[in-house]
């Protein structure tokens, strides 16, 4: 397809997307559209990793809590004993501090996990990258002292940005917070995109592909996975803060395994490593849940469904949704004899 | 001093069923270089064909034990021929993703068929416990670890003194090779997904009537098998057999001194030490070359 | 014939062990500024190894490996690619999954300097070299002769073009020392020749070339001198007249009849 068609195309969505809010009234709807944001937003960033490196990360929602429980104890301040007679203690930030130290804890984390899975590959690196996450999980439940463990933390203040209390915009009703999410997912989707379409996503893609080639032709290999690591969790740990300051409530359920394996269907069956893919997975995945509540399928039938789905996708579409489509797209039209595909569009 | 002797013991009744799990899938990983989401599953699954034959139909609780193992032997093979034998060629992520979704809806289906409340199974053994000295000990943990002894004493006959065993042993040295003298890799491959996940129901089987059977009990079980097999060595049987002691051990001593709520993090914690500081195990054998 | 040049690589009493087996035992050799060398000797004699260890994939057991004064032992692979020396992998190696423009621009890798900040902020300079970069990436498919197939995926190219393909990946990498794994090996006579073609034009262009084959004569028209390998160790050094001649070389690589038939 010709970039400028592409173009409109994207902007017609983007529009569309500003407008719902503005017509649609269903207060439960945009609660689901929210919640899917925020996965979309997680699912690009896991396909950053997963897709782009290949690097079989299953702890991605590691990230994703630590960047909503860091928000969480910023915004609410905390205080914790190191020793019996020491206490640190932490008085509550304002909201976009939260969201600042949220995103850099995470990507931290991923800074230390990208140095780690050069050393541990494939199959072992998804042995490590679980166990970090269940530990991450166990640590949550445990510290209850910093953490309130199952008691979770309630009370999240909402997101407040803004630059004094005269120009500052509370997040707090669901309209307001779907155009939050649809903003962050944007600049998740460019930004991810940016890197596709540079040296830094070629490079990432090449260690997927060839890692020995790449090597030859000067590919720093530690640099990259690191790279992509680091951006990776950022983008998770931001997903984990809006989720935080939405539902108000964190605890330690959110590093459940089960939401790794949400994250990575939806990047698995929308299309590993393609830009559209998580997005595309995501809507589905978001959407799914809700139409087979509306027609009342119990919610065990609903995930066997989602398992033999995954099977599904893995044997006929193993690249995904969006490269099946995008064949069948070209198929056409080199039935139809259109003029060859310009390898850059 | 008493306290230790009681956790020691504890370990080891635990450590023979965490062995099993471990065996297992050090196997299946081991030879298959599949990343056994389901394995889990099996375990959790034995339990259940436990809590079927012995409550809901009233088998005898030996009979329902081997029936259990039996049925968790097949349904194994039945994953391998249905799920795995068309992805024989494919990359690691593949089948990963196929054994996820085989465990997801495993045990979505597990929780469908008798619900998310614990279902306990009753047993023979009399419920006082056998007391030596100061330490005290339910009949039923030690059948547990006496049957569990003779399975891993079984499969390490298996793999050392049949056949097949030394066709497992061939396949996973070089796949290649082994073929090259007349191994059927299809087989073997069948042969050993049955095998594990055949240990791994036993290990449920085993355990079920001591604790409970509820449907993510296999997650937990997951976890730690995946620490023994990295503990052990990838494929190491022997080394997956101490390292299932060495898990239990650690856990109990763990949960005793230092916290029970972080007994489960134990595996994890060992992994990620021994993944950075050890990738090979502690046991490291020769590794294939090449 | 030309003048005695500088020496651009110098490897010294280099030896690889594998378990307790020796791959390569003391194997020394130069290679000159804008010459020609060749590597060769029957398979399983080390010439690939050699190129592991020179090259960062291997670590030698022993032996010094210098590059324009720059010891390289104990470098990793792409800081070795920065100095300047690329080399090819004997079984065909590409970016099967990538078109092959993708290919060519990911071994041009080096020659960019984005910043990943600048990239995430989408600057106007990422823009402008990334133009700049597909005009180079062009210009070297012009050079192997794919550019007709700049869109098609890398695996779905025949294989004498993925040897191609293959090459041009390096060459994007802005080689002074290039070095050639077997680049002919699977190639019927004419590809051969216009891949020797090929080398010739490279070789005009001042970069150095150390090639690993072992059909001779694929090698004797191009090559201004020959090593030849046997086991692990040299056994013959000089010109591709002088080499050819030699009866250690003739025994051991061409085997007894030729001897026979030509001695």
């Amino acid at each position: 397809m010709r970039s400028h068609a592409k173009r409109l195309i994207a902007a017609a969505w983007v529009i569309f997307l500003f407008s719902v809010p503005l017509w649609m009234t269903d207060l439960y709807v945009l609660h689901v559209l929210i919640t899917t944001g925020i996965f979309i937003i997680a699912a690009i960033s896991l396909n950053l990793l997963l897709g782009f490196t290949g690097q079989l990360s299953l702890g991605h929602v590691a990230f994703f809590g630590i960047g909503a429980y860091v928000s969480a104890l910023v915004s609410l301040g905390f205080e914790f004993h190191v020793a019996p007679d020491t206490l640190v203690a932490f008085a509550a930030k304002p909201a976009w501090v939260a969201l600042l130290c949220g995103i850099l804890v995470a990507g931290l984390c991923g800074w230390l996990i990208g140095r780690v899975s050069f050393r541990v590959r494939g199959a072992y690196f998804v042995i490590v990258s679980i166990s970090f996450a269940e530990v991450v999980r166990l640590v949550a439940l445990n510290w209850v002292e910093l953490t309130q463990g199952p008691m979770a933390l309630n009370n999240i203040p909402p997101l407040t940005l803004g630059v004094s209390d005269v120009y500052a915009v509370t997040f707090l009703r669901k309209p307001a917070y779907y155009y939050l999410v649809l903003v962050v997912a944007i600049v998740a989707y460019v930004i991810v995109r940016r890197i596709f379409f540079s040296r830094a996503g070629r490079a990432m893609i090449a260690l997927r592909e060839n890692e020995p080639l790449a090597a030859s032709v000067g590919v720093d290999v530690t640099k990259y996975l690191v790279v992509a690591t680091v951006v990776s969790a950022s983008i998770a740990g931001i997903a984990g803060v809006l989720y935080a300051h939405y539902v108000r409530i964190v605890d330690p359920d959110v590093f459940l395994f089960i939401y790794t394996v949400i994250m990575v269907i939806m990047v698995v069956t929308g299309g590993k490593g393609t830009l559209a893919g998580p997005v595309v997975g995501g809507l589905i995945f978001g959407a799914l849940p809700e139409i087979l509540r509306a027609i009342e399928i119990p919610p065990e039938t609903q995930w066997i469904a989602y398992g033999l789905l995954m099977i599904a996708i893995v044997y006929f579409l193993p690249e995904g949704i969006v490269p099946a489509l995008a064949s069948w797209w070209q198929g056409r039209r080199d039935r139809h004899g259109a003029p060859a595909q310009d390898a850059r569009t | 001093m008493d306290q230790f002797l009681q956790h020691g013991v504890n370990a080891v009744m635990l450590g023979g069923t965490y062995a099993l799990l471990g065996i297992g899938l050090t196997l299946i990983f081991g030879i298959m270089r599949v990343v056994n989401f389901t394995h889990g599953e099996l375990y959790a699954f034995g339990a259940y064909m436990m809590y079927m034959l012995v409550m809901a139909l009233h088998a005898n609780f030996f009979v329902a034990l081997v029936l259990a193992v039996l049925l968790g032997i097949a349904l194994g093979a039945a994953l391998e021929f249905l799920l795995l034998r068309r992805l024989r060629g494919a990359d690691i992520d593949t089948t990963m993703l196929v054994m996820i979704g085989a465990w997801i809806a495993l045990q979505n289906a597990e929780q469908l068929l008798w619900s998310g409340v614990a279902k306990s199974i009753d047993s023979p053994f009399p419920a006082a416990p056998l007391v030596i000295g100061p330490v005290s000990v339910s009949w039923i943990r030690v059948f547990v670890l006496a049957v569990a002894l003779g399975l891993i004493a079984g499969t390490h006959l298996l793999i050392n003194r049949t056949k097949l065993g030394k066709a497992m042993r061939a396949t996973f040295q070089d796949r290649e090779t082994a073929a090259l003298m007349g191994v059927q890799i299809g087989t073997i491959y069948t042969a050993t997904f049955a095998l594990g996940s055949g240990l791994a129901a036993a290990a449920g089987a085993l355990l079920g009537p001591v604790f409970v059977a509820y449907p993510t009990m296999g997650d937990l079980a997951a976890a730690k098998a995946f620490a023994i097999v990295i503990l052990g060595g990838l494929g190491n049987v022997v080394g997956a057999t101490i390292g299932g002691f060495i898990l239990a051990i650690v856990e109990e001593l763990g949960a005793g001194y230092v916290s029970s709520g972080y007994r489960d993090a134990m595996g994890f914690l060992l992994i990620i030490l021994i993944l950075l500081f050890r990738p090979t195990g502690l046991f490291a054998r020769k590794e294939r070359i090449g | 014939m030309t003048t005695v040049q500088a020496t651009v690589l110098s490897v010294e009493g280099l030896s690889v062990r594998f378990g307790g087996l020796a791959a390569i035992d003391g194997m020394s050799f130069v290679v000159r500024e804008g010459e020609v060398l060749s590597l060769i000797g029957p398979n399983g004699a080390g010439k690939t190894t050699a190129f592991n260890a020179i090259t960062g994939y291997l670590r030698p057991a022993a032996g010094d490996i210098v590059y324009r004064g720059r010891r390289l032992n104990g470098l990793k692979a792409h800081e070795i690619a920065a100095l300047g020396l690329v080399r090819t992998f004997q079984k065909t190696s590409v970016f099967g999954g990538r078109s092959v423009l993708d290919n060519v621009l990911i071994g041009l890798h080096m020659r960019s300097s984005q910043r990943p900040l600048a990239i995430i902020l989408g600057l106007p300079s990422v823009v402008r070299e990334e133009k700049e970069l597909e005009a180079a990436a062009r210009d070297v498919l012009r050079f192997v002769g794919l550019e007709r197939r700049a869109g098609e995926r890398g695996h779905a190219l025949a294989y004498g073009e993925q040897r191609l393909l293959e090459v041009a990946i390096a060459l994007a990498a802005d080689p002074k020392l290039l070095l050639l794994d077997e680049p002919v090996s699977g190639m019927n006579p004419a590809e051969k020749a216009g891949f020797m073609r090929m080398l010739a034009a490279i070789r005009a262009k001042g970069i150095t070339v150390l090639l690993v084959e072992h059909d001779m004569r694929t090698v004797m028209g191009i090559s201004d001198r020959v090593v030849v390998l046997n086991q692990g160790r040299i056994i013959a050094d000089g010109t591709p007249a002088a080499v050819q001649g030699d009866a250690d070389v003739i025994r051991a690589y061409l085997g007894e009849r030729y001897r026979r038939a030509h001695g």
